[in-house]
């Protein structure tokens, strides 16, 4: 499966290429070993993006460098910014022009790109921005982290608004839920992120190659392509007539509110019979799984509710599930975000635990300990 | 003398029956719309002159300007082109987007001298370095317009503003940044000019820049800009004549018109 079957002769070996692009799926379904960030870049081209903007940082470089060695031979850009700030803003101009289009990052890159997303989602722009984060603030360092959090589901910058947040924790779901962001970002008009770490970002395993479902592909009356036979338009974030901002606040946040009616994920992992639910997203989540097996061998009842989206939070499953079990144990590589969304929908916070490794993967047997240690006060 | 669509350069003509047609008209790519700039602002004639432009090369229809941040975002309100507004200093980055999704497509900035010289110093020399295809018009007029008359990257020495309220000083300030000179020392600028708008003379001399600008991105040779040397009476505290005068005086010295980049042959691989 490991194709290299498009290399061309004078590429030298050192230049990344990874999965050859036939290996894409015209129509059937079909399985490809490979590492989490090459899955975002297949899902990425098999639901139509050919241009693609970035800049270096660690842990995302092999997603610029596969693009760079594909995206030409499909007939796509790979252009490499001189920024982060540039990068976005080359984002917003192939959105505006009606182009599905990505970009990667980490932490800081992503920092640098907070003003252009706050004018992609005032200008109502789509685009699908990925944060293989890493620890921070600051600098900070390389090691996985989940401390993006805030920052990605909050709004990050100014002026009040939202992204769509996926957070992928397999091979498979950087593919799929690649797909899923681009097809959410064009129908709400709005940019989405792919929230991962170094290691969903670096793990191998077998996907299945789905195809994209060209019907989730949308139209886009309003793209700059030029006024020929119709009348100018404008892409702009600027509203200063009358209470025109405020209409336009309003706008966007009945937007909002149908994205978190309408599309909140979560998946339900060994729920039946639960007593203890670990609730943990990404890599965390992917960890505690293998906790949650080793726990039930010992009898004890654990299972976990993995929320997919970050925003919208999957509050009804939260919240039903607090109805449910004896504890809810959250777990997050950081030291307690995502935990304050878990508390707001429930008031029983005494049955809220939270397990933080701020920049680090937590092993099965810190989560198992955990997990014992509830179980034992339960029981 | 000629007349062609969206009317430039007409100067006179008889016209039938002895009554004078008209010959100085509104050029088609610009909105019919009262200007809500103040007295005395080059921004309306500088618009005039892209717009002529345009319908010179026929490209209304397949035109997307990029607005930038300060007065001269309100682009789309008198160029009748889509116009994509971009962030302050970002559009440079904007419109490589757009052309990198477009290349078939005419693609321009519109940017103040804050936008373009101080915040969006990196996007720009980046565009030119890169030869993207794209063409800039950089209005300077050596202050911040919208935000209240702050020192520009522009500013002249001795200058005083909001900012400087003792005048600008170069041993705290530094000096003003000439970006036409800056710009054309780079391998990727296929065009760059430094024109005013402040006699007759000048702003048909203006229009011949912009024609080669957008000449340059039309036969795919890369990256071009025009830089006007303008006037802000409002922020400068002068009535439009003197400004016109300092343009052409003060200003005009420190930053020569004139050209200095012109590219002849497109660069091949």
């Amino acid at each position: 499966m490991h194709g290299v079957r498009d290399l061309r002769r004078d590429v030298p070996r050192r230049v990344h290429t990874g999965v050859a692009m036939s290996a894409l799926p015209a129509s059937t379904s079909r399985r490809i070993l490979t590492k989490g960030n090459e899955a975002i870049c297949l899902g990425a081209v098999a639901a139509g993006c050919r241009h693609y903007y970035g800049y270096p940082i660690t842990p995302q470089n092999d997603i610029p460098e596969y693009m760079a060695a594909h995206l030409p031979g499909l007939g796509g850009t790979f252009l490499q910014a001189e920024s982060e700030v540039a990068t976005i803003n080359f984002i917003l101009g192939t959105s505006a022009s009606g182009k599905r289009v990505m970009t990667s990052s980490s932490g800081p890159g992503i920092s640098l790109m907070q003003e252009g997303l706050s004018y992609m989602a005032g200008s109502e722009l789509p685009a699908v921005i990925v944060n293989i984060s890493r620890s921070g603030p600051g600098l900070g360092g390389i090691a996985p982290s989940q401390g993006d959090y805030f920052q990605a589901v909050k709004g990050g910058g100014h002026g009040g608004y939202r992204l769509i947040v996926l957070a992928p924790h397999s091979v498979q779901e950087m593919y799929t839920l690649t797909m899923l962001a681009f097809d959410l970002a064009d129908r709400y008009r709005t940019p989405a992120m792919i929230l991962g770490d170094a290691i969903v970002g670096q793990m191998k395993e077998p996907f299945v190659a789905s195809a994209h479902d060209p019907a989730s592909t949308e139209d886009k009356p309003w793209a700059l392509t030029g006024c020929a036979s119709r009348e100018r338009r404008n892409v702009k974030s600027l509203h200063l007539k009358d209470n025109a901002i405020e209409i336009h606040n309003w706008k966007l946040h009945e937007k909002y509110e149908r994205i978190r009616r309408d599309e909140a994920r979560a998946e339900s992992y060994m729920l039946d019979g639960a007593r203890i639910a670990i609730v943990a997203f990404g890599t965390a989540a992917r960890v505690g799984k293998t906790a949650i097996q080793w726990a039930r061998k010992e009898g004890i009842a654990a299972g976990m509710l993995r929320p997919i989206t970050l925003f919208p939070f999957p509050v009804r499953e939260v919240a039903e599930l607090a109805g449910k079990v004896d504890v809810m144990l959250v777990v997050e590589m950081n030291t307690g975000q995502m935990v304050e969304d878990v508390r707001q929908c429930t008031p029983h916070h005494d049955r809220i635990a939270f397990l933080g490794k701020p920049c680090a993967m937590p092993t099965p047997e810190e989560i198992l300990e955990c997990i014992r240690r509830l179980a034992g006060r339960k029981s | 003398m000629h007349t062609p669509a969206g009317g430039e350069e007409i100067v006179s003509a008889p016209g039938k029956a002895g009554f004078s047609r008209p010959v100085y008209t509104r050029p088609r790519s610009l909105v019919d719309v009262k200007s809500h700039f103040c007295p005395g602002c080059h921004h309306g004639t500088i618009h005039k002159i892209v717009a002529e432009c345009i319908d010179r090369y026929d490209l209304r229809e397949k035109t997307i300007g990029v607005a930038c941040v300060g007065c001269a975002v309100f682009l789309y309100d008198y160029i009748d082109v889509d116009v994509v507004e971009s962030p302050h200093g970002r559009a440079p980055a904007v419109a490589t987007g757009v052309k990198r999704a477009q290349p078939d497509k005419f693609v321009f900035t519109y940017q103040g001298d804050g936008d373009l010289a101080a915040i969006g110093t990196s996007e720009v020399i980046h565009a030119a370095n890169r030869g993207e295809n794209l063409s800039v018009i950089f209005v300077n007029n050596t202050t911040y317009g919208m935000t209240g008359g702050q020192m520009a990257p522009t500013t002249m020495l001795g200058q005083k503003t909001s900012t400087t309220p003792y005048g600008r000083d170069f041993r705290g300030d530094g000096y003003p940044i000439k970006m036409a000179e800056l710009l054309a020392g780079l391998e990727g600028t296929a065009y760059s000019a430094r024109v005013a708008v402040s006699t007759p003379a000048q702003i048909r001399k203006a229009k011949e820049s912009v024609r080669k600008a957008f000449e340059m991105q039309i036969g795919g040779m890369g990256f071009s800009i025009v830089e006007f040397l303008s006037t802000c009476p409002t922020n400068w505290g002068m009535k439009p004549l003197d400004a016109q005068k300092r343009v052409l005086g003060e200003m005009s010295e420190y930053f020569p018109l004139g050209v200095f980049k012109e590219r002849t042959q497109a660069d091949v691989a």
